[in-house]
């Protein structure tokens, strides 16, 4: 280490303002940063974004219920994080999409009816006890973490620099999911029947997140189609819910085509939730 | 383990948490050393490294974390404070500032 670095090193040694203001180098794509660049997607590209973004966005919603909630203090600053970090996601994507309609991320996420939105059913699952929020989002990160290491090598570079971001936090979200998937599943007797009951409630939602659509059709080695995420998704959860001593269901599937914007029965609710202060002051910021 | 002298320190913080508490420390960058941060509570101890990331490295604080169990840490006795730490007080000679270069040595 040269002199000048060890100084550096030793300047914020103990000092709680200089970590607090340094930032991360290459870790820089913020929504701000995609809005100002103002590079617009092609109508397709914003259709598959904005999919992207609502599932991002939704679920964000869903885990940020928790906050305040979680069983202990240092599971609410997990949740809490890993609900911001998803939220930070939906921004990005939903900042790239707006910009094909010249619309900001905020008239997307507040502005929009329900039948607008393109978001997954299993997203909007209500968040149950913390084993259902827990095995959503072990079904959930799985499957983004997949879906953002493909979508970093996407020929469109502002998704592909999105996913590049978001892998890395998806990569933790999926690590806290299984960690608490094989604690739950292997604790107690109580808590591996609760697995089991969330496992039966939302696994009818799997089906839906690998069924490709007419938004993945014209966007190929753009887009990535989720069927053939399945296999390698399929083998990973497997093998946690194998390790926590647990099995797949035998459920079937519910017919879910949040893609096209046909919703469950909770989703008018959340967005209700979500929407209704921006609703009542427009254009209000704090 | 004698009764108040070298006590380990007791984790009953919250009589409802069930958690045992963890003392963390993060080491802020290479070739540092690393630093108690905290504490925080913990089923075990790859959950308690975990849950030290999301609490004490969110900034950007460190590249590598230790935790250990608060009972596995034994602590020196507040109440022997004085023949712990006030006995080098007029021993002056254990500084190096206390000697004096004789003339003539060179390079001190």
């Amino acid at each position: 280490m040269k002199h000048d670095e060890l100084d550096a090193a030793l300047d914020s040694f103990g000092d709680a303002l200089a970590s607090a203001t340094r930032v991360t180098p290459g870790n820089a794509l913020r929504p701000e940063d995609i809005a100002v660049d103002g590079i617009a997607p092609g109508e397709d590209v914003a259709q598959y974004a904005l999919t992207l973004g609502d599932d991002a966005l939704i679920l964000a919603q869903r885990v940020a219920n928790w906050i305040s909630r979680a069983p202990e203090l240092e599971e609410d600053v997990a949740l809490g994080n890993i609900a911001l970090d998803v939220l930070g996601h939906a921004r990005s994507f939903l900042t790239y999409a707006g910009l094909a309609w010249d619309k900001t991320e905020d008239d997307l996420a507040y502005w929009r009816e329900e039948e607008e939105f393109t978001s997954l059913w299993i997203v909007e699952q209500p968040n149950g006890h913390f084993g259902v929020t827990i095995v959503r989002q072990l079904i959930v990160s799985i499957f983004q973490h997949l879906l953002y290491q493909k979508l970093a090598t996407s020929q469109d570079e502002t998704l592909a620099a999105i996913a590049a971001k978001a892998v890395k936090e998806v990569d933790y979200h999926r690590d806290h999911a299984i960690q608490w998937t094989i604690r739950l599943g292997q604790g107690t007797k109580e808590s591996a029947e609760k697995m089991r009951h969330a496992l039966e409630i939302l696994w009818p939602y799997v089906d839906e997140m690998f069924r490709d659509e007419a938004v993945h059709q014209n966007l190929e080695s753009i887009a990535v189609l989720p069927s053939t995420l399945r296999e390698a998704w399929q083998e990973e959860i497997s093998a946690v819910l194998a390790e926590a001593g647990l099995e797949i269901p035998a459920t079937g599937q519910a017919m879910a085509y949040g893609r096209r914007g046909e919703h469950s029965e909770h989703l008018g609710y959340l967005l209700a939730e979500m929407q209704v202060l921006a609703r009542k002051h427009p254009g209000a910021s704090w | 383990m004698p009764q108040n002298k070298h006590r380990a320190r007791s984790p009953n913080m919250s009589q409802q948490n069930n958690w045992p508490l963890w003392e963390v420390f993060v080491r802020s960058s290479r070739g540092l050393s690393h630093v108690h941060a905290g504490s925080l509570h913990a089923p075990d101890a790859q959950m308690a490294v975990r849950n030290a990331r999301d609490l004490y490295t969110r900034r950007n604080e460190g590249v590598s974390l230790w935790v250990v169990k608060s009972t596995d840490i034994i602590s020196s006795d507040p109440d022997e404070k004085d023949s712990f730490f006030e006995s080098p007080q007029g021993k002056d000679y254990r500084h190096a500032t206390y000697y004096k270069a004789s003339e003539g040595v060179k390079h001190l």
